[in-house]
């Protein structure tokens, strides 16, 4: 409960200017441009944009800029500047397969179509500090161009569609339904597919990779593997006037995992390969390995699995993955609650006045008959306590509702 | 000799090119055509969607912006221009194009004089990326044992 605080108005004109001056730093350091972030922090610009849940590169780095590195805080920038712009368009599905490869590898099968393709990877690298580029001067590696092959790479298709001639791996299917929409109307549960991965999509990193971590380490487990993972950009196109097919109206980044998982099949299903599937903007391998870990575990219910860990509970999951909604709930407590607080006091203060009294009858009473049966009967005391708590609650309750 | 690309063709050539290489292109075929701007240029979003496992049923990714502009030569012709990011002089552009490449002795110039230069390149800087992503393909070789 939340009363009008007016004041602090100067404080808080101060207080601003502070964080504004922290930002920029020492003057003597040149100040970081927006382009600068853009280029040379890519990843972090990614996190932000797929978080945020708006692919833009050049705004995400702003935000970034402003938020003077505050992941959380650059997402809650950019979310808050996407409700400012209108909806003009549904974009076509993407259609990964075409996607422009920059990276892709697959955990299963080892000759693919296309090949292995590692990318621009801090895999396989030792993880030792570079001290070259803390002097400034940037290792020969990092200054020269990337090697070029010979030959371009061949067609890459997607691996789970043309390694399943058994069809041991479950194949998706296009139903040609619309999908739910989370920012046009509130998530009701329980959600469909379409609807968790539009959550886990913007869901936080570090959160979902920790529930992810989790089925891996037996809550949910669901044997997973890295079926294909890609990176790379695919053009996107829509339906627009003027036009007898669909535009391409540009390129974004992407990255793709499919992760396939055993399944022991039920009464009416053979045993097979399952799948989940992680997608979001820009280079954010991780995190949509987190998502197509947990997007598995969410079908528990679906494909008949007893559901008794975490990252199974779809309300639980999705309710909590958003780090806007998450951080904003946890940060209004840092705003004045003086007058829910002053009632709470109160209420303690008369709780304990009354335990005392209580305490002290009590003794005078066991002193009195030295324990001859008139001692309350077990629990009676506490039922006693509860109802006057629960008065107590309401009328705080009425204080708060008055005050509202 | 007919114009060879259809406008859908060209849309995407022209939204796929950085804005200062297509003014570039534009200014030096020098077909002055004066427009007004019907609609736009303004930016707004679109919803990217997705495929549950890339190729199942479609869901809502997350949006990007986009910008749109719609204009009007002065006999009236129409066209349009669509380009992810807040570029508004760049949807512009591409709705200019659009609509002068309706009359067919200028879709003959945007074709052969600037759409086919812009393809050219876009394959090249694509096949260097390619090859820069071949350079980091994996060739396994099997270790045999004994003999």
């Amino acid at each position: 409960m939340y009363v009008a605080v007016k004041g602090g108005e100067k404080a808080i004109a101060n207080a601003h200017r502070w964080m504004a001056d922290r930002r920029r730093g020492e003057r003597d350091q040149r100040e970081l441009e927006v382009s600068q972030i853009q280029q040379q922090l890519g990843l972090a610009v990614d996190r932000v944009m797929a978080e945020a849940s708006l692919y833009d590169p050049e705004l995400a780095a702003l935000a970034l800029k402003q938020a003077s590195g505050d992941t959380v805080e650059a997402v809650f920038l950019l979310r808050a500047y996407r409700t400012t712009l209108p909806r003009l368009a549904e974009t076509l599905p993407v259609d990964t397969g075409a996607m422009r490869i920059e990276r892709r590898i697959s955990a299963t099968f080892k000759d693919v179509p296309g090949g292995q393709v590692l990318g621009p990877t801090y895999d396989y690298t030792h993880r030792l500090l570079d001290f070259m580029l803390l002097a400034g001067e940037e290792a020969e590696t990092t200054t020269a161009a990337p090697q070029g092959a010979e030959e371009g790479l061949e067609a890459c298709p997607q691996i789970l569609d043309c390694l399943n001639h058994e069809g041991l791996i479950e194949q998706e299917q296009d139903d040609g339904s619309e999908p739910y929409d989370i920012t046009r109307d509130p998530p009701d549960f329980p959600v469909d597919r379409a609807t968790r991965l539009q959550m886990l999509a913007r869901g936080d990193e570090g959160y979902l990779l920790a529930l992810g971590y989790s089925t891996q380490r037996g809550y949910g487990r669901n044997h997973p593997f890295a079926g294909e993972i890609r990176q790379g950009a695919v053009e996107v196109e829509i339906e627009v006037e003027g036009f007898d097919e669909p535009v391409c109206v540009g390129e974004i980044a992407m990255s793709e995992c499919q992760m396939i998982n055993q399944f022991a099949g039920s009464g009416d299903t053979a045993p097979q390969f399952t799948r989940g599937y992680g997608l979001a903007f820009g280079r954010n391998e991780r995190k949509t390995m987190a998502m197509a870990l947990v997007d598995r575990a969410l079908r528990a219910e679906e494909l008949g699995e007893p559901i008794q860990s975490p990252a199974q509970q779809a309300e639980f999951v999705l309710a909590h993955a958003d780090s806007v909604e998450a951080s904003g709930f946890v940060s209004h407590l840092k705003l004045p609650h003086y007058v829910d607080f002053q009632s709470e006091l109160e209420l303690i203060r008369r709780l304990r006045r009354e335990h005392a009294e209580r305490t002290a009858a009590t003794a005078e009473a066991v002193s009195d008959t030295q324990g001859a049966g008139t001692r309350p009967a077990p629990g009676e005391g506490d039922s006693t306590r509860s109802e006057k708590a629960q008065t107590a609650n309401a009328q705080a309750k009425n204080v708060q509702e008055n005050v509202r | 000799m007919t114009p060879t690309m259809t406008p859908t063709q060209r849309h995407r050539l022209l939204a796929l090119t950085p804005f200062d290489r297509l003014a570039q292109g534009w200014q030096s075929l020098g077909i002055q055509a004066s427009h007004r701007c019907v609609r736009g240029p303004e930016t707004g979003m679109a919803m990217v969607r997705g495929r549950m496992g890339g190729s199942g049923s479609a869901f809502n990714l997350g949006e990007m912006t986009l910008t749109r502009a719609s204009v009007a030569l002065d006999d009236g012709t129409l066209g349009h221009g669509w380009v992810r990011g807040r570029d508004k002089a760049h949807a512009e552009l591409i709705a200019v194009v659009d609509a002068c490449a309706h009359h067919d002795h200028w879709a003959r110039r945007i074709d052969s004089e600037l759409m086919a230069p812009l393809e050219q390149e876009l394959d090249v800087q694509r096949q260097q990326a390619s090859h820069t992503a071949a350079a980091t393909r994996v060739d396994f070789f099997t270790m045999v044992r004994g003999e």
